[in-house]
């Protein structure tokens, strides 16, 4: 089973990767693009044997603990067979 | 005065940290993090800077879980001092120890120069032989400086003077190097124990290299 986090920064908090890459689209004429926001992502393969929920609650405990810092950032999880 | 450097894999700043204290009279002794507890009679404790764990995830994210923070965590919540230093800093913000977080630099550059630095706070142990208003030049050298606190917290940190230092240029006007809020370089925690700051005061303590102003600060501690 894999656990696939997205995490970005929160809405409201301003990205400052995703302002430079919006505007490196614009200068290369990509005009429609409104917002650009960057996050990353990691991908944890779990152990056999556990549940979708009980692998979604132990990998939700990992994001509050280390893998984003909830000040800033904003994660979802995606419980992947 | 005894002061503990703590080191971790990949801090750089640990010898010019221990200079700069030793400089001013203090005794000073590097401990490693997997240290479970801090030497005895330590009167302060200094996360240097540097790049713990490569900067992996995000700055300080895992340097926060080595042994040794627990001591550290311990030591701040009976009241000792602990000073962090750029990646220090970092380090804190992760720990919780201080509030906000940091960003990449907004012009997404490592920033690496002498930056002017105002007292905005002075009523407490690290900057207590400065004046309000002082303006400092410090070297800065980061990615990730871009400090970051939500308004209401901002805003109970002003009440309680919690921050304590903000980047300008040489005539004490707005200036700021990374985008961070309100342009602060330097804060600390309620119960002003715990202090953090981007600038590194330790790499400014010999005329001859550009400035001494970082003695006037680190002194602080000294009284």
């Amino acid at each position: 089973m894999k656990a696939i986090v997205n995490i970005y920064l929160k809405h409201g908090v301003l990205d400052p990767q995703g302002k430079a890459v919006k505007h490196a689209l614009g200068s290369l004429g990509f005009k429609d693009v409104e917002d650009v926001r960057i996050g990353k992502q990691i991908v944890l393969t779990l152990k056999d044997g556990l549940s979708p929920e009980e692998a979604k609650k132990e990998v939700e405990q990992m994001c509050e603990k280390l893998l984003a810092n909830t000040v800033i950032e904003d994660y979802d999880i995606e419980i992947v067979q | 005065m005894k002061v503990a450097v703590i080191r971790f894999p990949g801090t750089n700043c640990e010898f010019d940290t221990q200079y700069a204290f030793e400089r001013i009279g203090a005794k000073t002794q590097l401990v490693w993090h997997k240290e479970t507890s801090l030497p005895d009679g330590i009167d302060l404790v200094v996360l240097p800077g540097g790049f713990s764990y490569g900067d992996y995830l995000r700055s300080g994210a895992i340097a926060r879980f080595s042994p040794v923070m627990q001591a550290v965590k311990a030591f701040a919540d009976r009241g000792g001092y602990v000073l962090g230093i750029c990646n220090g800093f970092q380090i804190l913000l992760e720990s919780h120890l201080l509030p906000g977080a940091m960003k990449r630099n907004e012009n997404l550059h490592f920033v690496s120069k002498y930056q002017y630095i105002k007292v905005l706070n002075n009523d407490n142990k690290f900057l207590s032989r400065l004046n309000k208003g002082d303006i400092l030049n410090i070297p800065i050298a980061h990615a990730e400086g871009n400090y970051f606190v939500d308004s209401d917290t901002l805003a109970k940190m002003y009440d309680n003077a919690q921050v304590l230092l903000q980047y300008c240029n040489a005539q004490g006007y707005y200036d700021n190097p990374n985008g961070s809020v309100d342009a602060i370089a330097g804060i600390c925690n309620k119960t002003k124990n715990v202090f953090g700051l981007m600038p590194h005061p330790e790499r400014a303590c010999e005329k001859i290299l550009g400035s001494d102003d970082g003695i006037k600060m680190i002194e602080g501690f000294m009284h």
